[in-house]
């Protein structure tokens, strides 16, 4: 086993450089190492100047995606030894706006996320004297892999529609919408329906299906929108019919 | 924080790199999906021959005869063979995909997907017999 590795980071100073130019770095080759730990060790013995972020080190926070030898990944998730002969290459999420090295600007999907109410939407909210909503375990079941998202953004960077048509609402968004809409609790379908059948909604996506294969916590998002199109074309056949839905 | 606080939405100094237009070519599975959409063209095609082929049959026999000529020739032979393959591909892919659009649960749980995306199949094989049968009956 070869004792270290190169790491070939992008890196982007505004102050500095105008594109990103590619440094590389030795670390050292450790069987239980992933990209990450190689990155803080970087950070701490070569070149303190290298910005990244990272939080829980164990695919929960959804901080450490990066681009990992052109594949979008949790860097925490991605073992050097899974990685090839090296060097590694690191980049930042592909189709965000770079800010500084691998660090990208998520404002974008912020306030994507916020347009699709992922929150229960109640037409009256019950007193809380009358207690929880109860739910059996299929109503959980129903709607339970949708909400493993960890807003990640690896399946953004993973969708070229997102790369061409910037406007589009994207995977995770429309996954956590329909991860609402198929709560028992929840009253507020409706208006996400209204809100993702417009242009830069579900129906830009043209079902390429790398969202899913990004996804490290297996939500589907690719599975969500699609079954949401279905929801929303019988919708649209039932405003048709004389006594149809309005 | 402070009530004052601005956020700029666009900030000139952030890196923004354009898709490149080949960006189809730049992995396996983006250049099966281009080729997944263009083979609608090839679906077309088929259809509109379809229509062809009975405007001919209403024509007559004379007519039909001249389509069935047209048909034979090299160049809408090699057509057809190149449409044929785009179908196949169409066909397969989507097929495959049927599980994740499809959801469908029996007594509260999921039918697994090889059933979705196999009934598809079994569909398939069922009624290309089913015309093959009626092509060559006679």
């Amino acid at each position: 086993m070869p004792q270290t590795v190169g790491v070939s980071v992008a890196r982007y100073r505004p102050e500095q450089e105008a594109e990103p130019v590619f440094q590389e770095y030795e670390v050292p080759f450790r069987k239980d190492w992933v990209v990450l730990d190689a990155l803080n060790y970087i950070k701490d013995r070569l070149d303190g100047s290298l910005s990244f972020r990272w939080s829980c080190r164990m695919g929960v926070c959804g901080s450490c995606g990066m681009m990992v030898n052109g594949e979008p990944k949790l860097t925490c998730a991605a073992f050097l030894s899974d990685q090839g002969d090296g060097p590694i290459r690191v980049e930042p999420l592909r189709f965000f706006p770079v800010i500084r090295d691998l660090v990208v600007d998520i404002t974008d999907f912020m306030k994507k996320l916020k347009k699709v109410k992922p929150w229960i939407v109640r037409e009256t909210e019950r007193p809380v004297a009358e207690g929880e909503h109860l739910q059996t375990p299929d109503q959980l079941d129903a709607y339970k892999q949708f909400s493993m998202c960890i807003n990640c953004l690896l399946c953004y960077s993973a969708c070229p529609i997102y790369g061409l048509e910037p406007s589009f609402v994207g995977p995770a968004a429309i996954a956590l919408a329909q991860r609402y809409n198929m709560d028992s609790r929840d009253q507020g379908a409706r208006e996400r329906l209204e809100i993702l059948s417009h242009k830069d909604g579900m129906w830009e996506c043209t079902f390429v299906g790398e969202c899913t294969k990004a996804c490290p916590k297996h939500v589907d998002p690719a599975g969500a929108i699609q079954q949401y199109k279905l929801t929303s074309a019988a919708h649209w056949f039932k405003t048709l019919l004389p006594l149809g839905d309005r | 924080m402070s009530a004052g606080a601005h956020y700029t939405p666009y900030h000139p100094k952030w890196y923004r790199k354009r898709v490149s237009v080949w960006w189809w070519l730049e992995s396996g599975s983006y250049t099966g999906f281009v080729l997944r959409e263009l083979s609608a063209v090839a679906v077309a095609f088929f259809a509109v021959m379809l229509i062809a082929q009975i405007r001919a049959l209403a024509g007559g026999p004379a007519a039909y005869a001249r389509f069935t000529a047209t048909l034979a020739s090299p160049a809408v032979l090699v057509l057809s063979v190149i449409a044929f393959l785009f179908v196949l591909f169409h066909a397969v892919t989507w097929f495959n995909l049927a599980p994740t659009a499809m959801v469908v649960r029996v007594r509260g749980k999921r039918v697994p997907d090889a059933a979705i995306s196999g009934s598809n199949y079994a569909a398939w094989v069922v009624l290309s017999a089913v015309v093959a049968f009626l092509m060559l009956r006679s």
